[in-house]
């Protein structure tokens, strides 16, 4: 399988970066010596294999239902480009 | 008085106990000679020199009440990875901007709890991604080895090994998702251990990619590693992939031998085309054990070549999850666009290096629509096969012995251009991290450039005690006392 | 650890065609509608699915935050046992299949108020596998709807475009909250059936305490699938209206869109495949986005969890405190109190209306309780726009009226003056009865002396009513006024008998 100009921008699109058109044709190549050298994964039979998505062997986790964090709007918004009266403060964004 | 600099973590905390030295004293020492090596070498991006002396002494006040933990007073280095509470944190990215988190890592706050001192913070690639540390936003980390040649000293964690080379610290914290704390270590003499994946908290640690992340120490002996990995691992409830293990004592295996141990050797990691000199430290190696008691046996991992491939579709495909949360709009730089969506593009454009941006591509690719099940799911067989060979290796091993990395330290910007050559550079330490399993990488040789060569040991998962044995008998045996 | 045998993904399979009566009339013949409903219900817990910060309704913004829940570098999740167990219940509740093998997935998007860049959610294996809810159609017959799945996922925070002309303000106190999202099967058939649908499962939920039910607060909202076809033809292209939060506007909007497409239908068009939002101002749905620029989300295991395994004890522990649920019910009360099929209906609709009912009801006439209840209790309430819960008259009260009027202390008509005075001073019925001196009056000779002297009063109706024995309603009526309403009818109507001459 093989990238063209068209998928790379529909990819940085739903990745959310702006590419310069300069740069798509660069970053085709790259993809593809990337994507070319990993179908090398095809010559490896895994007929039968349980997808691993973890290499711990245990069960989740869980936790009580208590109420032990939160209450720290000052911490939370501190490092925000841009906020007010504890709220975030983001480009317009009507749906 | 000697230069305090250049002593071992256990030296030092040792000096502390018997009332040779303060804490402050020390972390004086280590603070001078970062201000006079730090601009030649780039290995810390922020160094807290007030906060350094006013956990000095309180360390010792604290020493003085008789209160002594088991890091007490011993300045250490942190990887800009780990979120240190008030002071930035930016994973060498430009994206988290002045980032300060108001919150402290796991590993970070154990550190802390045992005693130990923030000098400040340690370049690496940015997130992580990168082998070579050229991807920093804070620019190159230069090798303290032969410094006028321009080395890399290895990434992802490049500052953190290039300041414990060059004595700007008595140890540092590093993290590992493909071999960044390992192949650092081994291209400048240090040592390095990635812990059994769940070992250390990932709580605080920026991620790169969850299932394969893990921190570890990186230090100037064997024993320094055992002493800071005691510290820095145990069990979190933060964390739900964190392991409900016991923590022993790790320095106690070190002189423990290697006597009727079966140390495995894996053909798969004889590469085409690797230098000679590899070839020799690895068969040293093998003599040195044997030599002390140990049977060798050949084994197969017969997935090792896929291991790269697998990785550069697992790891891709978490980051670029993982770095959803990087957009501008709660913390980190913002770039102010005509709308949201411009906003978002040119913040992620401006924010992140190109290293980053081909990464997150592929990992949206492979997650695409139509694409998941050819990519990510084959990967994630071909992940459980690569176990499965390591589990049936370890039928008939305890632990495995290999050459850290292909090649010794290679000039910074010889292998920027080509993605798939950098990316080699973790052939014989990504395995570990696509199994779970501990790996730990020790000097034992340099080479015919006098450049230092790492040795790695694998082992079972949570059995870094049969590696710390392994590591100590080398060690000894390799009686490696190169400096920079 | 094991595997889950099979990844749970819609099946949608033989349809059932909607009765005559739900068809809608177009300008080419009938059309049918197809309704499937995914129903957004907060788990009634104190902290959030995978943070310890508060799941509670309002507070100043971003203070029901962790720094998890603001998706902050190197935050992780660690799940609520407590949600785990609700979603088990619900599932329970709607009789489904418990899957001890659940994972969690993300959902990949960017959206100010969606900070991790995901939301973590139950794409391939959710916790809950097929089961059913029973529902009332439009005729008041009983049917059933299929339950695909229910699934565990975090909510989003809230954007606020209204502050500030040319920005939009984040608050992020409801990401995190654990939602349990209830995928219906695509059975509904009509704008009743997808209200009644939507209130069963409010209902349900209720009943089992699982989700407060509270639809101001966002707690319940639903994403509406309609598409429409000739009866029994082939399927149309369906269209997903957005977080509809009400009864009334789920009816609304289906009714709506169906219209909607069956226009563009007739006219010769086709139906895009959109998401659509349904505006409470106009009653009008409107395209929120096509699909062309649909989201890809790129669903993949979520690495920061481990599967989550549960065991079949757990469930029995949960099963074992089930309540009694609003279907079996509804049975109950039309077998053991002779209630009709809708009167049992409303009544289970709401839980404090049952347990009200069945207070009230101890020892005395249920029938007559509940006409007390739905027609003279909820008229005041609904007239006077009081909650239910507010109700000036106890349960134990109504239940004391009805044994009075049963036990002939009164009769129904002085009872509805005695339930007026009741609401307005909350005292029970005897007290006013004795206090007021109310009660019937069962003293034969007194009742004969006020026949007699009406009698006396005017021969000539006393004439007519021999004549035409349908008169005697009209006595009955003159002798309960001569005596103030407290007469016992049936003595007054047995005299009036003997003296009249009627048989
Ligand atoms: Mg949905
Ligand atoms: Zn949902």
């Amino acid at each position: 399988m093989s990238v063209n100009e068209k998928d790379v921008r529909k990819i940085a699109k739903l990745a959310r970066f702006a590419i310069a058109d300069e740069k798509v044709p660069v970053m085709v190549d790259e993809l593809n010596g990337i994507l070319n050298w990993i179908e090398m994964l095809g010559e490896v039979n895994v007929d039968g294999v349980e997808p691993m998505t973890s290499v711990v062997a245990k069960d989740l986790p869980m936790r009580e239902d208590e109420i032990n964090d939160g209450f720290i709007q000052e911490q939370i918004v501190k490092n925000a480009p841009k906020s007010s009266h504890g709220f975030f403060i983001v480009p317009k964004s009507v749906e | 008085m000697s230069d305090l600099t250049k002593l071992s973590l256990k030296a030092a905390l040792d000096g502390m106990n018997k009332g040779d030295f303060t804490s402050l004293e020390l972390t004086n020492a280590f603070l001078d000679k970062i201000d006079a090596q730090n601009p030649k070498l780039n290995a810390y991006t922020l160094v807290t020199h007030d906060h350094a002396r006013e956990m000095a002494k309180a360390s010792d006040a604290r020493r003085a009440k008789g209160q002594v933990g088991a890091l007490e007073g011993a300045p250490l280095g942190i990887k800009d990875l780990f979120a240190t509470k008030g002071f930035r944190t930016a994973a060498c990215s430009k994206i988290l901007g002045e980032f300060k988190p108001e919150y402290e890592s796991t590993v970070t706050s154990q550190l802390w709890r045992d005693g130990a001192i923030m000098l400040g913070k340690l370049n690496m690639d940015e997130f992580a991604m990168g082998s070579s540390n050229e991807t920093s936003a804070f620019g190159n980390v230069i090798n303290p080895w032969q410094i006028e040649k321009k080395l890399t000293p290895g990434g992802s964690s490049g500052g953190s090994a290039s300041s414990v080379a060059a004595d700007l610290c008595l140890g540092a914290t590093a993290t590992d998702t493909g071999g960044s704390i390992r192949q650092p270590a081994a291209f400048t003499g240090t040592v390095g251990i990635k812990p059994t994946y769940g070992r250390c908290s990932r709580w605080g640690i920026v991620a790169f990619a969850s299932s394969l992340d893990q921190a570890g120490p990186i230090t100037k002996n064997v024993e320094d590693c055992a002493i800071m990995l005691k510290s820095m691992c145990g069990y979190d409830a933060k964390d739900s992939t964190s392991l409900e293990a016991n923590v022993p004592d790790f320095a106690s295996f070190i002189n423990k031998g290697v006597k009727g141990l079966k140390i495995g050797v894996p053909k798969e990691y004889r590469m085409d085309g690797m230098p000679e000199e590899i070839n020799q430290l690895w068969e040293n190696g093998i003599e040195w054990l044997k030599a002390e008691g140990a049977e060798i046996v050949n084994i197969s991992l017969p997935h090792t070549k896929y291991a790269l491939p697998t990785y550069y579709i697992v790891a891709p495909a978490e980051a670029s999850s993982n770095l959803a949360r990087y957009d501008g709009m709660r913390f980190g730089a913002r770039v102010d666009g005509n709308d949201l969506n411009d906003t978002y593009e040119k913040t992620r454009a401006a924010g992140f290096g190109q290293e980053v941006q081909r990464r997150i591509l592929i990992g949206t690719y492979v997650l695409s629509a139509g694409y998941y099940d050819a990519y990510y799911l084959k990967a994630q067989k071909v992940r459980a096969r690569i176990l499965q060979d390591f589990t049936d290796a370890f039928k008939v091993c305890d632990a495995i012995l290999t050459p850290t990395a292909p090649s010794a330290a290679f000039p910074l910007g010889q292998k920027q251009d080509d993605p798939i050559q950098m990316y080699l550079n973790d052939v014989f330490t990504v395995t570990t991290n696509l199994a779970g399993l501990p790996g730990l990488s020790l000097p034992a040789g340099l080479s015919k450039d006098g450049l230092p060569l790492g040795l790695q040991i694998i082992g079972r998962a949570l059995d870094e005690e049969t590696i710390f044995s392994v590591a100590g008998t080398i060690e000894a045996a390799a009686n490696f006392t190169a400096k920079p | 650890m094991s595997i889950a045998a099979e990844a749970s993904e819609p099946v949608f399979t033989a349809f059932k065609t909607a009765r005559p009566d739900q068809w809608v009339k177009g300008v080419t013949g009938d059309w049918e509608i197809i309704v499937g409903m995914e129903v957004h219900a907060q788990v009634a817990a104190k902290a959030k699915l995978f943070s310890g910060a508060s799941a509670a309704y309002g507070g100043e913004p971003n203070s029901h935050v962790s720094f998890v829940d603001a998706g902050m570098p190197g935050m992780l999740p660690v799940i609520n046992k407590y949600c785990v167990e609700q979603a088990v219940r619900t599932g329970l509740g709607l009789g489904a299949k418990i899957n001890l093998w659940s994972r969690f997935d993300r959902k990949n998007y960017f959206y100010p108020d969606l900070p991790q860049g995901y939301q973590i959610s139950q794409y391939l294996y959710p916790i809950v596998g097929q089961g059913v809810l029973e529902i009332e159609s439009d005729d008041k017959s009983t049917i059933e709807v299929g339950i695909e799945r229910i699934h565990l996922e975090q909510d989003a925070g809230k954007s606020v475009h209204d502050l500030d002309p040319n920005a939009t303000y984040v608050d992020l106190n409801r990401s995190g909250c654990a939602l349990m999202e209830i995928v219906s099967k695509p059975d509904i058939r009509s704008p009743e059936e997808a209200a009644n649908y939507f209130k069963a499962l409010r209902s349900l939920v209720r009943y089992l305490g699982t989700c407060d039910g509270n639809m101001d607060e966002g707690s319940m909202r639903a994403d509406v699938n309609v598409s429409v076809r000739k009866p029994g033809g082939e399927l149309g292209t369906r269209c997903e209206i957005k977080n509809v939060n009400s009864t009334k506007f789920v009816a609304m909007a289906v009714a709506y869109e169906a219209r909607r497409q069956i226009e563009i239908l007739e006219d010769g068009g086709t139906i895009d495949q959109e998401t659509r939002l349904f505006d409470v101002k106009t009653g009008q749905t409107r395209t929120m986005r096509s699909k062309e620029d649909a989201h890809d989300y790129r669903y993949f295991p979520d690495p920061d969890l481990l599967p989550l395994v549960i065991t079949q004890e757990f469930v029995d522990g949960i099963k074992a405190t089930l309540p009694e649920l609003p279907s079996d019910k509804r049975k109950r009360f039309i077998a053991d109190y002779g209630l009709s099929a809708y009167d049992a209906g409303v009544l289970v609709a709401d839980k404090e209306f049952s347990d009200y009912f069945e207070e009230a009801a101890k020892g005395t006439d249920a029938k007559m309780v509940n006409s007390w209840m739905t027609v003279e209790l909820f008229g005041y309430l609904n007239k006077n726009g009081i909650e239910f819960t507010a109700s000036p008259v106890s349960a134990q009260n109504l239940g004391g009226l009805v044994k009075l009027i049963q036990d002939g202390t009164i009769n129904g008509k002085i009872a509805k003056d005695v339930f007026a005075k009741m609401i307005e001073s909350g005292d029970d019925a005897s007290t006013i009865v004795e206090r007021d001196g109310l009660k019937q009056t069962t003293d034969t000779g007194a009742i004969e002396a006020a026949i007699d002297a009406l009698m006396a009063q005017s021969p000539e109706k006393v004439d007519e009513a021999r004549e035409k024995p349908k008169m005697l309603g009209w006595w009955v009526g003159q002798v309960m006024k001569s005596t103030g309403g407290k007469a016992n009818p049936a003595i007054v109507n047995d005299i009036l008998k003997r003296k009249l001459g009627i048989e």
